[in-house]
């Protein structure tokens, strides 16, 4: 117990799920408050701000349908992401998984003769063993060389963004495109469908919630996800329970880099239509999506609520480019001060705080 | 408590610890305790483990601040807030493990953090009277030894001349036998006499009655952070100390049956294996363990102890030899298959190793077992049948938690064995290797987990018992190996074993006649 005035804080070992979610809001006001000051300096009023932004996406159905097209992308990484955090693997790489995804799914579309129902399924099953194998690498390399997890997911988007920016300036080139960098468009039977009059593509959203459910039956009801949770609480006690490391960091990571490679399809399938350059694919969700499994704390299940918040937010700095004529890095700006903030009250949660009744414990000076 | 402490008494010991209070997050680790310690006298402070004995003198040396209550030295208040403080009043500790900075040599480690070094060639300087102190109490230590070179009891030496180095009048020894050798104890003894004679104080914590009988002028025993009472030496004996300390009548002879030993449950043969660090820590190992036999593995920690049940369980390959384990050959193969073989373990390290602190007790109970019937069907659990499991585990092992669903890490440490012997010995293993089991725990649970071992030995399972207790070895076993640097000493029926000839094996003395 320590002390300061009246208040007596006391340490705790395990957070109490109210305790949790006061600090984790706790922390986006925090960040709402800072983003008041960049606004200030933009010379906007942050209180004007705020108004437009939400007018902007929930006042309106197209500002929520772009909510909602947002949430897709980071919603399937960012439960792919809890997965592999709940196991202790720390995957930087869910935006290179994602590139794979689309990668695959667009060679998929545009060099195959398959059946036009065949064609967006085989996309998917495409997309999804692209991003997984793409995240097997670096889980194989962890295991049979040691190689620091962080460091070669980080790299390898590097290396998928490069791969994609060659393919679109290269082999895969469109004749169509007229010296642009972009493939030739899909045939319309790989185009996803859409919520009428908005960008949704509803089947990738359907694929995400679902996939959220079934991880979470895996975390709680199978074998495997009881080794997974395991491995990632204790990897000594797994040793001894002779739960493989290698076993499990591979299936992590296939299933980790599938989900990842599945909103790659969706983002070509849905919304593009065919292969661009990879800043125009994915506006960093892979890196987003981070954020969005931290926050969740491991339920993949929460990661249905904290992809929309940043669903939102992304939705939001739209509305501040356009409305505002703020650039859209603000998005950049505000998700990485919620997990800033995320971060620095992670302490808060172990700590009781109480106020003491007077007289109590007050040593002060007492007794000399 | 607010205000009004009571005066300090007239007579003025050396050390008044009066009203202290310290509170962790749901104990009371020091209720109201008042301790006090006389010039010229060893001072047992004796209780189980978390009796709080520990905080008390962590809260004298400045590792702790009190809530309340005051410290008096020669009857000043003083206010110790850290262990400089606590330095520069006198007070020395040698903690339970060594603060020692091991590539470096004796001197250097007394010089480190000194008032006063030169900054350059510290260690010279303090190197003359070094040797005079260790001359005067008889602590002989080479001042340019490496630290790591030196036995266990060679560091506790540099720990007690680092001490006395500083001045310490008021000593504190927190467990400092658990590292030694019976011999090693008996120097450590004759080095407290010494200090006795020089009128300076010793406060000796342990759990271990005999050695409190042996050692002490007075004890006081604490319970549940409580002060029993103070007694001299004199006035009491062994079964009132135990009633003292447990709060109830300690029955101190296990009943054991005769040993009725079958075939072989365990066979090793010249293994050797390397250490972490690459370094042999096998070589040439050899023994059998039958079912119905407990065979005890005595020695100082380090000796190889920990390598031998790690490569038995398949957490470490072996580099030459041969395991044969309930008739079947198993050498080098993965923990699982090891354990689906019918071995329990008992790991040396429980909340590191023996369970998932995050996971809950439930979750714990199935670890190792997991992926068979029946808490598996195909890829998935069997939720009902391990919830069924768990209750029927908690009431048969008194496992004290508050629900099946707890995080295994809330329990106590006697209850976290219990979930883990009750894991461990569920679906009648053949063979159970068990590595300190009842390290740290305190009496009531260690009576229980020795009764269960005393059972697997009746119901016929052969019991390999890695400890560093001797008296746990000798009231167990039926066999005692004593391993020193890898190597087997000698291997004696535990009718005939002696402390003395056990003590000799531990310090490297091979068994002149091997025994069966």
């Amino acid at each position: 117990m320590r002390r300061l005035g009246p208040l007596a804080f006391e340490r705790r070992l395990t957070p109490s799920r109210p305790a949790v979610l006061g600090v984790s809001l706790l922390a986006i006001l925090a960040a709402l408050g800072t983003m008041s000051i960049i606004f200030a300096a933009y010379g906007v009023p942050p209180l004007r701000a705020y108004a437009v932004i939400i007018k902007g996406t929930l006042g309106t159905r197209f500002g929520l349908m772009e909510v909602l097209r947002r949430t897709i992308p980071l919603l399937l990484c960012g439960v792919g992401l809890v997965l592999a955090f709940r196991s202790k693997f720390w995957n930087i790489g869910a935006e290179g998984q994602l590139l794979a995804g689309a990668v695959a799914a667009a060679g998929v579309a545009l060099f195959t003769d398959l059946p036009p129902p065949l064609l967006l399924p085989a996309m998917f099953g495409a997309g999804f063993l692209a991003g997984a194998i793409w995240g097997m690498v670096p889980a194989l390399l962890k295991v049979r060389l040691g190689v620091n997890d962080v460091i070669s997911t980080l790299m390898l988007n590097y290396v998928m963004i490069y791969i994609v920016e060659w393919l679109i300036h290269g082999p895969w080139k469109g004749p169509t495109m007229r010296g642009f960098a972009y493939t030739d468009t899909f045939p319309r039977a790989a185009w996803l469908p859409l919520i009428p009059r908005s960008m949704v593509h509803w089947p990738t959203l359907a694929v995400g919630v679902g996939a959220a459910i079934l991880v979470a039956l895996l975390l709680s009801r199978t074998r495997l996800g009881y080794e997974l949770r395991v491995s990632g609480e204790s990897p000594d006690a797994a040793h001894y329970a002779g739960i493989s490391f290698l076993k499990v960091s591979l299936v992590v990571m296939f299933l980790s880099g599938g989900l990842a490679g599945l909103a790659g399809v969706g983002e070509v399938a849905g919304i593009h239509h065919k292969l661009l350059p990879p800043i125009q694919i994915s506006l960093g969700y892979g890196y987003t999506a981070i954020i969005v499994a931290w926050l969740a704390r491991g339920s993949p299940l929460a990661a249905v609520v904290t992809a929309l918040l940043f669903g939102f937010i992304f939705a939001a700095g739209d509305e501040m480019k356009v409305t505002l004529q703020m650039p859209f890095q603000v998005v950049g700006v505000f998700s990485g001060l919620i997990l800033f903030f995320l971060i620095g009250v992670e302490l808060l949660m172990y700590w009781r705080v109480r106020f003491l009744p007077k007289g109590e414990g007050w040593t002060g000076k007492a007794g000399s | 408590m607010a205000g009004g402490h009571k005066q300090p008494p007239q007579d003025h010991p050396k050390l008044l610890m009066q009203d202290i209070v310290k509170t962790f997050p749901g104990v009371r680790a020091n209720d109201h305790v008042t301790f006090e310690v006389r010039a010229g006298e060893v001072h047992a402070l004796l209780g189980e483990n978390g009796a709080g004995k520990t905080t008390l003198m962590n809260t004298l040396y400045g590792l702790y601040q009190p809530d309340s209550g005051a410290i008096y030295l020669g009857g000043k208040r003083v206010r110790i807030r850290s262990p400089r403080d606590a330095i520069a009043h006198g007070i020395g500790m040698v903690h339970q493990h060594f603060k020692l900075v091991y590539p470096h040599t004796v001197a250097e480690n007394v010089a480190l953090g000194l008032s006063g070094a030169p900054f350059i060639g510290p260690a010279r300087v303090v190197e003359r009277r070094l040797r005079e102190l260790a001359a005067r109490y008889n602590l002989p230590v080479d001042p340019k030894a490496k630290v790591w070179q030196l036995s266990a009891g060679e560091q506790q030496r540099v720990e007690i001349l680092k001490a006395l180095y500083r001045g310490a009048d008021i000593l504190i020894l927190d467990e400092p036998t658990s590292v030694l050798t019976p011999q090693e104890t008996q120097e450590l003894f004759k080095v407290l006499e010494r200090m006795k004679e020089e009128g300076h104080a010793v406060i000796f914590i342990s759990h271990k009655l005999d050695e409190v009988m042996e050692v002490a002028d007075r004890v006081t025993v604490m319970r549940r952070g409580k002060v029993v009472g103070t007694k001299a030496i004199s006035e009491v004996d062994k079964p009132t100390l135990a009633r003292m300390m447990v709060g109830r009548e300690v029955v101190f002879r296990l009943s054991k049956g005769v040993c009725q030993p079958g075939e072989e449950a365990l066979i090793v043969e010249d293994l050797h294996a390397s250490s972490d660090r690459g370094l042999p820590a096998l070589r040439g190992v050899s023994f059998h363990v039958c079912r119905g036999e407990i065979l005890g593995i005595a020695g100082v920690a380090g000796n190889g102890q920990r390598e031998l049940v790690e490569v038995l369980t398949g957490l470490r390959r072996p580099r030459r030899g041969r395991v044969v384990i309930l008739g079947r050959e198993l050498t080098g193969q993965s923990p699982r298959k090891i354990a689906d073989c019918g071995v329990a373990h008992i790991p040396e390290e429980r909340i590191r190793m023996g369970i998932v602190a995050g996971m809950s007790v439930e979750d714990n109970l199935i670890l190792k077992k997991h992926h068979r019937q029946p808490f598996s069907r195909g890829p998935l659990l069997n939720l009902r049948e391990i919830r069924r499991f768990a209750k029927q585990s908690i009431e048969e092992y008194e496992i004290m938690t508050p629900s099946p669903k707890t995080p295994a890490k809330l329990l106590s440490g006697g209850n976290i064995q219990k979930l883990i012997l009750a894991r461990e010995l569920s679906g009648q293993p053949g063979l159970v290797i068990a590595a300190h089991p009842t390290y740290g725990l305190d009496v009531g649970a260690t009576e229980l987990i020795r009764k269960l071992l005393l059972r697997q030995r009746e119901a016929g399972v052969g019991v390999l018992l890695v400890s560093e207790d001797l008296e746990e070895i000798m009231a167990l076993s039926d066999r005692i190996a004593v391993m020193f640097r890898g190597e087997i000493m000698g291997i004696v029926p535990a009718a005939e074993a002696s402390l003395e000839e056990l003590g000799l094996m531990m310090a490297g003395e091979r068994r002149a006649k091997e025994a069966a």
